[in-house]
């Protein structure tokens, strides 16, 4: 592409500005002092006090933490079958059937998924709690999981495991030993990405959610339903505050692991003969 | 052997909690409401054998599909979900674009931070996200103060609670389902083809609009098909951004489910809109199947 | 019969390492291997040389345990090793891609394939420290594979595949991704790798120069058949038919009609022109068709006319040069066109010929090869 003009400095800025200028709102009025969103009444972390002592805030944020850990687990393990299985498996009875399973949650409304998992658990009988939210969040997320990992899958050079196999590996100890640790940061974005998106969800965990087990995403919407609550500002921010440092470490980790790789190969290559 | 288990595992898994619930659905969308729990009729009972089967069988009917398409609140409520998402894709269309175009042609050290700037709103709470713009639509709110301030109004616009609040929280949310396919592409654009047209006598302009934009076509409508589907069934948005008077299809099935417990109306109307939205996720997925053909 | 040079093929006593016995690979309706017999000898460099395509590298895929014949057999020191798993068979492969795992360090790499035999420690430390000395890169134990340069990795692929001490090493396009200055270097070193460890050797080469130098025997393929499996220098002098003529080296490749006359061949090609000579083992019947191929290095460019039987006249039209040598292409009167090579062993500024000479190109009666197809 060509240099920048003066249009597409104005359109990058306001675009950014549009994307961030609510969050930062959101931040900024989570130090306000007063109740109301509009009046600025002077710094004040009290709202940050006041969430940590509601305790119904702080079992949801457990409900949540422990269903995103163990669904985020199941679902990167059973993606990384599916992603596998979608790459390298060739034929077999029902395959198209298992690709589209793997493909339509992706675009699948989330009330028809919540509607139609909630139906099931009540035709099995089912007592309503963390197990079913982990049931549900495990088999849309599994599927985000498998698109990550099999997009790696697909460019994976075969000869190294047939390399392994070649130097005496097991097929199995050919995944362990030189699959997976090729694709391992595949899978570790896609547990992130199916961790993030079981602490995000609200529509699927509010159909297979009973009455006993309330996520966070759930409380906040029922709380914000009555409109802006400066705690909920004070739960966002810090919510944003740790998707942003994680975000942007990693950013910088894989990046100068980038430079450093790159350097390293320019290196070799000068050192020829 | 290994091989067999390594599949039956995700497949069963797939089987029993996405198919076999969506096959419930369907179901259920032809029996019968009934005071009972679970509140719907007939239910079927395997134990009675084939008898209890037929007898199942011959009680489902398609009453509810015709109820849906007698009462008008639900094809407004479809007809307006369409509409808000066509309408919602396109501005989002309207504004992806130029930060993608600004991206493409930024200086390639820069682009992997604009990258990540770009996927940072992704990465956080999309309720959250939806939340922020209460403060700043509402009647009282930043909006309205700013521009009370300067003097643009002298009265507080009704934003909150309107359809344009629901445009705004669509377009703001999934901004960067638009802008990031879109990208894609730009940047692999050949900044040379640019240089031919305008050495063959296009203006900058007439370069722009025959070579950029058609090349940028497959990202384009990726981008509006990542918007556009989601949109249509939305939930989140229309209930805390929207007023009583908005109608999406979303909204409506939550409500029949959770506030009047109707739910094979509920199972009914969630089989419609799969059958609405089966076109454009068929469209898709070919425009999808096709950039990857192309790109190999 | 005393051996003086390594010839174990001509030997009826020697047992074969290797053995395909009427062996056929499909893939759905595509025949990649059509019935092939052939035996490879221990310590053998063994060169399958063909065109992409040819099923060369199917064959090298079989022996490593990669596809499994669809009929026929494979025998490895006399047993059937179809039902082997790649993991379980004492052969080993060094990979076009080099397929080095980047996660693991030289060291790493080389021992991978001892630890899975589950050896002592010290015993794969030795094993290592040997490969890399043997491979030149003691320096580099520590490095990942992407610290390293193309002719390094390509060293370090060599000696993880003979790390386990294979009884057969199977090297596909080993050389493919070096610059020719490299490959030429590296050639050398490969034989010499072969020779101190006695290793038999097959490799796939598309680059009939590389299987010329390495090999002890060559067997060229064609669209999933062995044309002709012989030594270098009997694949160059003698090939069997136009096509390995025609894939290994520079040929002209004349058309005629063959009748026999004592112990020599007439070869008759154009009106006109009187005929060619050439020698033949072959039985022939008169007037059969054939083909004359002669190599532009064996025929002589004169401006006077030469005493031999086989001379034809014609005039230069285009000049080769590639500094030892010159390829001179000559228009015959006939409509062929003949290259002839001749060493500048003068100065370009005082080269005898120049574009539209008129020149005599000859050549001796032993110099042509008559073929039959």
């Amino acid at each position: 592409m060509r240099r920048m003009s003066g249009f597409n400095i104005v359109s990058l800025t306001f675009g950014l500005a549009f994307l961030y200028l609510p969050m930062v709102v959101l931040v900024i009025y989570s130090f306000n002092a007063s109740k109301l969103v509009t009046v600025w009444a002077g710094f004040s972390t009290q709202w940050y006090g006041e969430l940590i002592r509601n305790e119904a805030f702080l079992d949801a944020a457990l409900v949540t933490l422990k269903v995103g850990l163990i669904s985020s687990t199941i679902a990167t393990v059973l993606g990384t079958m599916a992603a596998w299985i979608l790459v390298r498996s060739g034929r077999f009875l029902g395959r198209t059937l298992f690709s589209g399973m793997i493909y339509a949650p992706l675009v699948m409304p989330e009330v028809i998924t919540g509607l139609s998992l909630l139906l099931l658990f009540i035709g099995i009988d089912l007592d309503r709690g963390v197990l079913t939210i982990v049931l549900a969040h495990t088999t849309f997320s599994m599927c985000y999981v498998s698109v990550v990992v099999s997009s790696r899958l697909a460019s994976f050079d075969t000869s190294l495991e047939e390399a392994a196999l070649d130097l005496g590996c097991t097929p199995w100890q050919s995944f362990r030993l030189v699959t997976l640790p090729i694709i391992a940061p595949a899978v570790i974005s896609g547990w992130l990405l199916a961790f993030t998106l079981s602490l995000d969800d609200l529509v699927i965990a509010s159909f297979a959610a009973g009455p006993s087990s309330t996520t966070l995403p759930m409380k906040i919407f029922s709380a914000v339903r009555l409109g802006v609550s400066p705690e909920i500002n004070a739960l966002s921010t810090i919510m944003i505050g740790i998707v942003a440092t994680g975000v942007i470490l990693f950013s910088l980790m894989s990046k100068r692991a980038t430079i450093r790789q790159q350097q390293e190969e320019r290196d070799a290559a000068r050192s020829e003969a | 052997m290994r091989r067999l288990i390594l599949i039956l595992v995700p497949y069963l898994w797939l089987l029993a909690l996405f198919l076999v619930p969506f096959l419930i659905v369907v179901k259920i969308s032809l029996s019968d409401v009934a005071l009972a729990r679970p509140p719907y009729f007939p239910q079927l009972d395997l134990s009675g054998g084939w008898a209890a089967i037929r007898d199942f069988v011959a009680e489902l009917d398609f009453e509810n599909f015709a109820f849906l398409a007698s009462d008008d609140l639900y094809w407004k409520a479809y007809l307006s979900s369409l509409r808000i998402a066509l309408i919602s894709t396109l501005l989002t269309l309207l504004i992806g674009f130029p930060v993608a175009y600004g991206m493409a042609s930024a200086r390639p050290e820069w682009r992997p931070t604009l990258m990540m700037l770009v996927i940072l709103p992704f990465w956080t709470s999309f309720l959250i996200r939806v939340y922020s713009w209460m403060g700043i639509l509402s009647q009282n709110g930043l909006l309205n103060t700013f521009l009370l301030w300067t003097g643009v109004i002298s009265e507080p616009l009704t934003i909150m609670n309107t359809e344009i609040a629901v445009y705004i929280g669509i377009v703001y949310t999934y901004l960067p389902f638009m802008i990031l396919p879109i990208y894609a592409t730009l940047e692999k654009l050949d900044g040379s083809l640019l240089e031919a047209a305008e050495d063959l006598g296009c203006s900058r302009t007439s370069a722009f609009w025959l070579v950029t934009v058609p090349l940028s076509k497959p990202g384009i409508i990726a981008g509006c098909f990542l918007v556009f589907i989601p949109a249509i069934g939305e939930f989140v948005i229309p209930s805390l951004l929207g007023g009583s008077d908005t109608l999406m299809i979303g909204k409506v099935l939550w409500e029949e489910f959770f506030n009047n417990r109707d739910w094979p109306v509920a199972s009914a109307v969630a089989v419609v809109l799969l059958a609405i939205l089966i076109i454009p996720i068929v469209l898709f997925q070919r425009n999808e199947q096709k950039n990857r053909e192309a790109g190999q | 019969m005393p051996q003086t040079v390594f010839a174990p093929w001509e030997d009826p006593d020697e047992k074969p390492l290797i053995r395909f016995q009427n062996v056929t690979k499909k893939f759905g309706d595509f025949t990649a291997i059509q019935s092939i017999d052939l035996d490879i000898y221990t310590r053998e460099f063994f060169a399958l040389l063909g065109p992409s395509g040819c099923g060369k590298t199917t064959l090298m895929r079989m022996l490593a345990g990669f596809e499994t014949p669809t009929t026929g057999k494979i025998l490895l020191g006399g047993e059937d090793i179809a039902a082997t798993p790649p993991n379980k068979r004492p052969v080993n492969m060094m990979f076009q891609s080099y397929a080095l795992f980047p996660h693991l360090s030289v060291w790493e790499n080389v021992a991978f394939g001892l630890k899975r035999e589950g050896r002592e420690k010290d015993e794969i430390a030795t094993r290592v420290a040997d490969m890399m000395r043997l491979t030149r890169l003691d320096k580099f134990a520590r490095r990942k594979p992407h610290q390293l340069s193309g002719g390094q990795r390509q060293r370090v692929a060599l000696a993880r595949s003979l790390a386990k001490a294979p009884k057969l090493l199977l090297l596909d396009e080993p050389l493919g991704a070096l610059d020719k200055k490299l490959r030429e270097e590296t050639q050398f070193e490969l034989m010499d790798i072969q020779e101190k460890t006695g290793t038999t050797f097959v490799i796939v080469t598309h680059d009939q120069e590389e299987a010329m130098t390495v090999a002890s025997r060559v067997a060229v393929m064609d669209e999933g058949q062995l044309v002709q499996v012989a030594t270098p220098d009997r694949i160059y002098e003698y090939p069997n038919s136009v096509y390995v003529a025609d894939f290994i080296g520079d040929v002209n490749i004349i058309e005629g009609a063959a009748s026999q006359s004592g112990d020599k061949v007439l070869v008759t090609w154009a009106e006109g022109a009187s005929p060619l000579v050439a020698t033949s083992t072959a039985m022939l019947t008169k007037d059969q068709h054939c083909y004359l191929a002669i190599r532009p290095e064996k025929i002589t460019i004169t401006a006077e006319e030469p005493e031999t039987t086989n001379k034809v006249h014609g005039e230069i039209i285009d000049i080769g040069y590639l500094g030892n040598i010159s390829t001179y292409h000559v228009k015959l009167p006939t409509g062929h066109m003949v290259k002839a090579q001749s060493t500048n062993t003068r100065r370009l500024s005082r080269r005898n010929f120049t574009w539209e000479d008129k020149v005599w190109l000859s050549w001796s009666d032993t110099a042509a090869v008559l073929l039959e197809r």
